[in-house]
C-alpha cells in the first residue's frame, strides 16, 4: 500500500544522522551502535574476554599445558588419582590433580577442550554450508523444490539433534563394522552433528530468503536479467547472513554440548583422543569412590566454555534484532 | 472553551550522541466539535505531539518542557495511573493501520465491552447493548451479527470503523487520529473522513488529526498547524493557511502538492528541506554513452502492444485441479503505448496495475495474451540471449526506496552491475566513468558512489534507483508508484527529474500510480484499472474533464478537493 | 474442523511412512541381518535357508510392506543382543521412560511458564535478569553434567536421594509398572526428573519471555493501552493469549524432545527405561532395537504435534472462522 509508514519515517531520520555501520571501516565500527551496545553490556565484555582466553588455552594447548597427557613416557600410573593441590595427599606438580592413569587433569582439560572446539567448529561450518545452500535454494525457487527440502527438514526437526547423531553413529558403526572405530570417530562425529543441525540454518535462511526475494532490489536485479544463481549468491546471501551468524554462535555452544554428550555416552571421541565429554565419562566411574575431581573439573571447564559462547550468542541476537532496540 | 491546550510543548529523545528535539516549543489548541489538523512531512514531529498528549511517548522520549491542558486541567504531569484513566475515557485514539490495531484473537464485541466497562459503570448486558449501538453508529451494517465476529472477518475500511468505535466508546472529549486514512484506498478514505467529521460534530468531540496529506487537511479540518522538523511554522484557520500561506515552508509545501485541477509543466522546486539535486556537471547527451539509447531501431506504430493480457495466481494449491483456487489479477487487458509518450495506469490497491508492470518486465509469466515490444513477442521468448536483449531495453523503477537497493552493496557497484552484466562498456575505467556521470546526472554527484544506500534519504535513494535503471540504456522505463513512499516536496523533485530524463533520452514510459493528481501531471494518456480490468483509456485532459466510465467518475469525485490551496508559484501549461 | 484434522492426520501419516522407510532401510541394509542373527559356525546353506524363511530374498517393496504391517502390529523382530522379541523388551521399559518424561515435563511447564511470563512483562526488573542468568546457565550446562552434579551433591555427599534405578515399583495391569506409588519410587524420581526437565524449563521460559516482548510491541497492544485498559487486562487477556500460539508449538516439540533426551538421563541414573536400552543397542549395533526405537519416538512426536495442531485450532479464530 502506498503510504509513508512511521517506521520508514523513523528510518529516514535515523539514516540522515548516519547511525549505522559501514562495513570495512574500522573507525565507523568502533563508533557504531553495535559496538557501543557491546561495551555497555559488561557481561558480554567479560564473556568475550573469557571466550578468547579459553580458545587460546585450547588451541595453544601443546605450548601452555604444563604436561603432555599423550606422552606415555612422562606418565606414571603411580601418579594416578592424585587430588587437587589444596587437598590432602596432593602433588604440587598437578594443580587440579590427575586422572585414573596418572595424567595431569589441567593439561588433559586443555587438550580435551581443543578437541571439543575443533569438532564444534568443523560441524558448525559443515552444518551451515549444507543449511544455507538448501535454505537459499528452497526459499528462492519455491514450489516443489521447496516442498521437498522443507518436508525433509520437518521430519528431521521432530527428532532432537542428539537422537539423530546417535542414530547416525549407530548406523556408521554398523557399516564400518569390523574396522577400528577410533580412526573414524572424529569424522563420524562431525557428519552426525552437521546432519543434525543443518535444519535450523535451512529454515532460517529460507524464511529470510523468502522475505528478501520479494524485496524490490531482487526484482530490480531480475529485471536487469541477472541469473538466479548470481542473485542468490551476490544479492540475497549477504542480506541473510545476520541471523545465520546468531545461529552459528548458539550452535557452536550446542555442538560442543552435543559432542560432549555423545562422548559421555560412549559413542563420540574415544579415550585415546579424549574430548571434554570423554574425560567426564571416565571420571564418572570414580565419582562414588570420592575422586570427584576427575569428572567435575572437566565438567566445569565445559560449562564455562559453553556459557561464554552462549552469552556472546545471546548478545549478538539482541544486537542484531532491530525489533528489540 | 478549548478542549485541548498545548503550551510551549517540547519533547526530547536523548540518544547516545545527542538529544534529538522532536517537538520544539509548540502551541496549539482545539475547540469542542472542531477538527485541528497537524500536517508535516516525515520527521516533522507531528505524531510525537499526539503521543505526548495521550501520554504514550516511546522510551526514551519525554516531555522536556511546556504544559498540556484538557479542559483547563493540566494533564502532562499526572501519574501513570491517572493518565491511564484519562486514556479512552477523556481522550480516544485512532491508529494508522486498521489491520494491526485490533487483537486478532478477541471478538469485536469483547474488545468493545472490556473498554466500555473499564471506563463506565455499566453491567455486562448494558455494555453489550452500547457496543451494538456504537457499531451501528460507525456505519457497519448488521451490527448485532457482525459484533460477534473476529477482526480478520472485516475488510480494512470496516476495521477502521471498529477502531473508531473503540476510540469513541467511553464518550471521550478529545479524539486523536494519527494518519487515520493513510493505509486505506481513496474510496474508503473519503468515507472514513466523512464519518469522522460527522461523529465529531454530532458528539461535540474535539479532534486532532495528524497527517502528511494536504487533501485530508483540506477536507475535514477547521484549523491547521504546519510542522517542520519539530517547529510549528504556521498555525491558523485552514482556509487561511492553505489559501494564503505566509511562511515560506508552507508556501513551497503547498505548491509541491500535485493537483488534479491544474496541469503544470514542472513542479516548483522546494529548496526548503533537501537540496534539490541539479546536475553538477553538464553532460551533452547527444555525444555521451547515455545518448546511445536513441540508437535503437525505430519501430513504426506503438512501441508496446498489449493484447488480452491475463494473469491469475494460485491462491490455494492442491493436487486436485478442481480444489485449486485462483485469483485473477489481470483480466483481458489490451492497450498500446506509443513511442516517446508516458502512459499512465491508475487504480486502487489490488486493481492489478503493478501486476501489469511485472508481466511486461518478465518478473511474472502471463497465463494468457500477448505483449508485443517493437517487433518482438515477449511471451514466447525462450532463447536466453533474446531475453537478455529485451531486458536491456526496458527497466523499472520501484516504489519502496528502502528496499529497492541492496543494502550490502556500494552505490557504485549497484549502478555498475547492469553495465558490467550486459557488457555495455569495454573497460572498468569506462564503467567507472559512466557510473560517475550517471550519478552526476541524477543530481547526486559522483562522490555518492562510494557510500552505502543507508547513508541516503528516501528521495536520494530513488535517484540511485533511477540511475541504475538508466544504466542499461533502456528505451522503455516502467515507473511503479515511484514517489508514493516519498514526502510531497521530494516527490516534486523526483517527478521533475523523470520528466527531464524522458525529454533528454527520448524515453517511453509506463507510469503506475494510485494518485490521480500525480498521474495527471506526468502522463499523456491514461488507463483506469479496477479489479484486474481496464475500464477506460483516454487522453489525459479528456479523462479529467470528460470521464466516460462510471468508475472513473467515482474516483474523480472521491478525490479530496484541493481548491482551497493557493495557486501561487504554479506555472500552468 | 473435520477437514483440518483430516489434513493434519494425512500429513502425520506421511511423516510416519517416511520414518518407517528410514527404519526399514536401516534394518535391511546396515550390515547383513543374517550375520547378526547366527553364529560363525552356521553353514552357508543354513544361512540361505534362514534368508529365504525371513523373506529377505523378496522384492524390496514387498519387504517394506511386510515391515510396515508388522510394525503396525508392534512386531519389530528379534533383538540381536538379547535374542528376544523387541516388542517384549520395550513393553518392560516403556513405563519407566514415560513416567520419567511426564514428571519432567510437568516440572518444566509448571516452573517455566510463570517465570517466562514474569520476565516478559518486567523486562528490566532484577528478578527477571536473575531468571535470565539462571536460564543461561541451565542452557549451558549439559544435561549429563547436571545429573552428575546432582548425584555428587545429593547422593554421594549428602546421601539424601538414590543415584540410580527406579526404587520399588508396583505392578498395574499386565505390564505397566509404576514408581509413583512407593516412597522409594518417588524419591528415585526426583533427581532424574529435575535433570531431564531443567533444560526444557529454561527453554520454555526464554521462549515465553521472547514472545511476550514481541507481542507487547504490536499495534493492538499499543491500541489497548491507548484505550486506557488496565495493565492486567492488556497483559493477560491480550498479550499472553497472543503469545500462546507460537509457544504451544515449540512447547509441543520440546515435550517430544524430553522423551529423546531421556536417553542421557537414563544413562546417568541407570534408569531402566527404553532410552538406556536404545543406547546399549547403538553401542552393540542392535539394529532391530534401534529401528523400533526410531519408530516409537517418531510416533510419540507425531501424536504430540497432532494434538498441538488441534489446540491451535481452538485458540486461533483465524484458523477456525473463514473470511466473509
Amino acid at each position: 500500500m502506498p503510504y509513508v509508514s512511521n517506521e520508514e519515517a523513523k528510518a529516514a531520520v535515523q539514516d540522515r544522522s548516519g547511525h549505522q555501520v559501514a562495513p570495512g571501516r574500522l573507525s565507523k565500527v568502533f563508533d557504531s551502535d553495535m559496538f557501543h551496545s557491546f561495551l555497555r553490556s559488561k557481561v558480554t565484555v567479560v564473556a568475550a574476554i573469557g571466550t578468547f582466553i579459553l580458545f587460546m588455552l585450547a588451541f595453544l594447548a601443546p605450548w601452555v599445558a604444563p604436561h603432555n597427557p599423550f606422552d606415555l613416557a612422562s606418565i606414571s600410573i603411580l601418579d594416578a588419582r592424585v587430588p587437587p593441590v589444596w587437598m590432602e595427599y596432593a602433588d604440587p606438580r598437578f594443580l587440579l590433580g590427575t586422572d585414573d592413569q596418572g595424567r595431569d587433569l589441567l593439561s588433559g582439560i586443555f587438550y580435551g577442550m581443543r578437541i571439543s572446539l575443533i569438532v564444534g567448529f568443523c560441524s558448525v561450518v559443515a552444518a551451515a554450508v549444507i543449511g544455507i545452500t538448501l535454505g537459499l535454494v528452497a526459499g528462492y525457487m519455491g514450489g516443489r523444490v521447496d516442498t521437498v527440502i522443507m518436508r525433509i527438514a520437518d521430519v528431521q526437526l521432530t527428532f532432537p539433534a542428539i537422537l539423530i547423531a546417535l542414530l547416525i553413529d549407530g548406523i556408521a558403526a554398523g557399516i564400518f563394522g569390523g574396522v577400528d572405530r577410533e580412526i573414524f570417530a572424529f569424522y563420524i562425529l562431525i557428519v552426525s552433528l552437521a546432519l543434525s543441525f543443518w535444519v535450523q540454518y535451512a529454515r532460517t535462511v529460507r524464511g529470510s530468503t523468502m522475505v528478501e526475494k520479494n524485496k524490490e532490489y531482487v526484482q530490480a536485479a531480475r529485471v536487469i536479467g541477472i541469473p538466479s544463481v548470481i542473485i542468490m549468491a551476490r544479492h540475497i546471501l549477504p542480506n541473510v547472513m545476520g541471523p545465520v551468524m546468531v545461529i552459528a554462535t548458539i550452535n557452536l555452544a550446542l555442538a560442543i554440548v552435543t559432542e560432549a554428550t555423545l562422548s559421555f555416552l560412549g559413542v563420540g571421541m574415544p579415550p585415546t583422543q579424549p574430548s571434554l565429554g570423554t574425560l567426564i565419562a571416565v571420571g564418572n566411574d570414580f565419582l562414588y569412590s570420592g575422586e570427584w575431581w576427575i569428572a567435575i573439573f572437566p565438567g566445569l571447564a565445559l560449562a564455562l566454555l559453553v556459557l561464554n559462547v552462549n552469552l556472546l550468542g545471546d548478545w549478538l541476537r539482541d544486537a542484531l534484532n532491530p525489533k528489540l532496540r | 472553551m478549548n478542549v485541548l491546550d498545548i503550551k510551549d510543548l517540547t519533547v526530547e529523545f536523548p540518544s547516545r550522541k545527542s538529544v534529538f528535539v522532536a517537538v520544539d516549543d509548540v502551541d496549539m489548541s482545539v475547540e469542542a466539535g472542531k477538527v485541528l489538523g497537524v500536517v508535516g512531512e516525515s520527521g516533522a514531529g507531528k505524531s510525537t505531539v499526539g503521543n505526548a498528549v495521550i501520554g504514550l511517548l516511546q522510551e526514551p522520549g519525554h516531555i522536556a518542557g511546556g504544559e498540556i491542558f484538557l479542559h483547563g486541567k493540566r494533564i502532562d504531569n499526572l501519574s501513570y495511573k491517572e493518565k491511564r484513566l484519562l486514556r479512552g475515557r477523556k481522550i480516544g485514539m485512532i491508529f494508522q493501520d486498521p489491520l494491526t490495531s485490533l487483537d486478532p484473537l478477541q471478538t469485536v464485541e469483547s474488545q468493545l465491552v472490556e473498554t466500555i466497562r473499564t471506563h463506565l459503570p455499566l453491567s455486562a448486558k448494558d455494555a453489550q447493548k452500547r457496543a451494538v449501538e456504537l457499531i451501528d453508529s460507525v456505519g457497519i451494517p448488521d451490527p448485532e451479527e457482525r459484533i460477534k465476529q473476529y477482526p480478520h472477518q472485516f475488510s480494512g475500511g470496516m476495521r477502521q470503523r471498529v477502531v473508531i468505535a473503540l476510540a469513541l466508546c467511553a464518550e471521550p472529549e478529545l479524539v486523536i487520529a494519527d494518519e487515520p486514512t493513510t493505509a486505506l484506498d481513496v474510496s474508503i478514505q473519503a468515507q472514513i473522513l466523512e464519518l469522522m467529521k460527522k461523529l465529531c460534530e454530532e458528539r461535540n468531540v474535539a479532534m486532532l488529526v495528524i497527517t502528511h496529506d494536504m487533501g485530508v487537511i483540506a477536507d475535514i479540518t477547521d484549523h491547521v498547524a504546519v510542522m517542520y522538523h519539530g517547529d510549528l511554522v504556521e498555525y491558523g484557520e485552514t482556509t487561511q493557511v492553505l489559501g494564503a500561506p505566509k511562511h515560506p515552508y508552507t508556501q513551497s509545501l503547498i505548491s509541491a502538492v500535485p493537483r488534479p485541477d491544474v496541469k503544470v509543466d514542472r513542479f516548483p522546486v522546494v529548496n526548503y528541506i533537501e537540496k534539490a539535486g541539479t546536475p553538477q556537471k553538464h553532460i551533452d547527451i547527444s555525444t555521451h554513452w547515455l545518448g546511445k539509447s536513441r540508437d535503437y531501431e525505430q519501430v513504426a506504430g506503438p512501441l508496446v502492444q498489449i493484447r488480452d493480457l491475463d494473469m491469475r495466481f494460485e491462491v490455494r494449491g492442491s493436487i486436485f485441479p478442481s480444489q485449486r483456487k485462483y485469483f485473477q489479477a489481470v483480466k483481458k487487458v489490451s492497450f498500446d503505448i506509443e513511442q516517446g509518450e508516458t502512459f499512465g495506469v491508475v487504480g486502487e490497491s489490488g486493481s492489478g496495475k503493478s501486476t501489469i508492470a511485472r508481466l511486461i518486465t518478465g518478473l511474472y509469466h502471463p497465463t494468457g495474451g500477448s505483449i508485443l515490444f517493437g517487433k518482438t513477442e515477449l511471451t514466447s521468448l525462450t532463447n536466453r540471449k533474446d531475453v537478455l536483449a529485451m531486458r536491456r531495453q526496458m527497466q523499472m523503477i520501484f516504489q519502496d526506496p528502502f528496499s529497492s537497493l541492496n543494502a550490502r552493496m556500494r552505490v557504485r557497484d549497484i549502478i555498475a552491475e547492469p553495465i558490467k552484466f550486459h557488457k555495455l562498456a569495454s573497460s572498468n575505467a569506462e564503467v567507472r566513468q559512466i557510473v560517475d556521470d550517471l550519478l552526476d546526472h541524477v543530481g547526486l554527484g559522483a562522490q555518492a558512489g562510494q557510500k552505502f544506500p543507508h547513508e541516503f534519504s528516501g528521495g536520494q535513494r530513488q535517484r540511485i534507483s533511477i540511475a541504475r535503471a538508466l544504466a542499461t540504456r533502456p528505451r522503455f522505463l516502467i515507473c511503479d508508484e515511484p514517489t508514493s513512499a516519498l514526502d510531497v516536496s521530494i516527490q516534486a523533485q523526483i517527478l521533475n527529474l523523470l520528466k527531464d530524463l524522458q525529454q533528454e533520452l527520448g524515453l517511453t514510459m509506463l507510469f503506475i500510480s494510485h494518485d490521480l493528481a500525480v498521474i495527471r501531471q506526468m502522463c499523456n494518456r491514461i488507463g483506469v484499472m479496477r479489479n484486474g480490468e481496464l475500464c477506460e483509456v483516454s487522453d489525459c485532459d479528456e479523462l479529467f474533464e470528460h470521464p466516460k466510465h462510471p468508475y472513473t467518475r467515482e474516483l474523480l469525485d472521491l478525490m479530496p478537493s484541493l481548491e482551497l490551496l493557493s495557486r501561487a508559484n504554479l506555472e500552468t501549461v | 474442523m473435520i477437514g483440518f484434522a483430516t489434513r493434519r492426520l494425512i500429513q502425520a501419516m506421511i511423516v510416519m511412512l517416511v520414518v518407517a522407510l528410514l527404519a526399514f532401510t536401516m534394518f535391511r541394509f546396515v550390515g547383513d541381518p543374517i550375520n547378526q542373527m547366527v553364529g560363525i559356525e552356521t553353514s552357508i546353506e543354513e544361512r540361505e535357508a534362514l534368508r529365504e524363511r525371513l523373506g529377505l530374498n523378496d522384492p524390496i517393496p514387498v519387504q517394506f510392506l511386510r515391515f510396515v504391517t508388522n510394525a503396525a502390529q508392534f512386531d519389530f523382530g528379534t533383538s540381536y543382543q538379547f535374542r528376544q522379541p523387541v516388542s517384549e523388551l520395550f513393553a518392560k521399559r516403556i513405563p519407566a521412560t514415560l513416567e520419567l518424561s511426564f514428571t519432567s515435563a510437568l516440572f518444566a511447564l509448571v516452573v517455566g511458564i510463570p517465570m517466562g511470563i514474569y520476565a516478559g512483562l518486567n523486562r528490566e526488573s532484577p528478578v527477571s535478569k536473575f531468571f535470565l542468568s539462571v536460564s543461561l546457565i541451565g542452557i549451558s550446562l549439559p544435561t549429563f553434567f547436571i545429573g552428575i552434579l546432582l548425584i555428587f551433591l545429593f547422593s554421594v555427599t549428602l546421601q539424601w536421594l538414590p543415584s540410580f534405578g527406579r526404587g520399588d515399583t508396583v505392578q498395574i495391569g499386565s505390564w505397566w509398572t509404576t514408581g509413583f506409588l512407593t516412597i522409594s519410587g518417588l524419591k528415585a524420581l526426583i533427581l532424574p526428573s529435575i535433570t531431564l526437565g531443567l533444560y526444557q524449563m529454561t527453554l520454555i521460559m526464554r521462549l515465553i519471555r521472547a514472545e511476550m516482548l514481541e507481542v507487547i510491541r504490536t499495534d493492538y497492544i499499543k491500541f489497548a493501552r491507548a484505550r486506557g485498559l488496565p495493565d492486567r487486562l492488556v497483559n493477560f487477556r491480550h498479550a499472553l493469549k497472543n503469545t500462546l500460539v507460537p509457544v504451544i508449538t515449540i512447547t509441543g516439540l520440546q515435550l517430544g524432545a524430553i522423551i529423546a533426551f531421556a536417553t542421557i538421563t537414563e544413562t546417568v541414573f541407570n534408569w531402566p527405561g527404553m532410552g538406556l536400552m536404545f543406547l546399549q543397542a547403538v553401542q552393540n549395533v542392535d539394529i532391530p532395537i534401534m529401528s523400533a526405537y526410531l519408530l516409537l519416538t517418531a510416533f510419540l512426536f507425531v501424536a504430540i504435534n497432532f494434538i498441538v495442531d488441534i489446540l491451535y485450532f481452538y485458540i486461533d479464530p483465524r484458523l477456525r472462522v473463514g473470511r466473509p
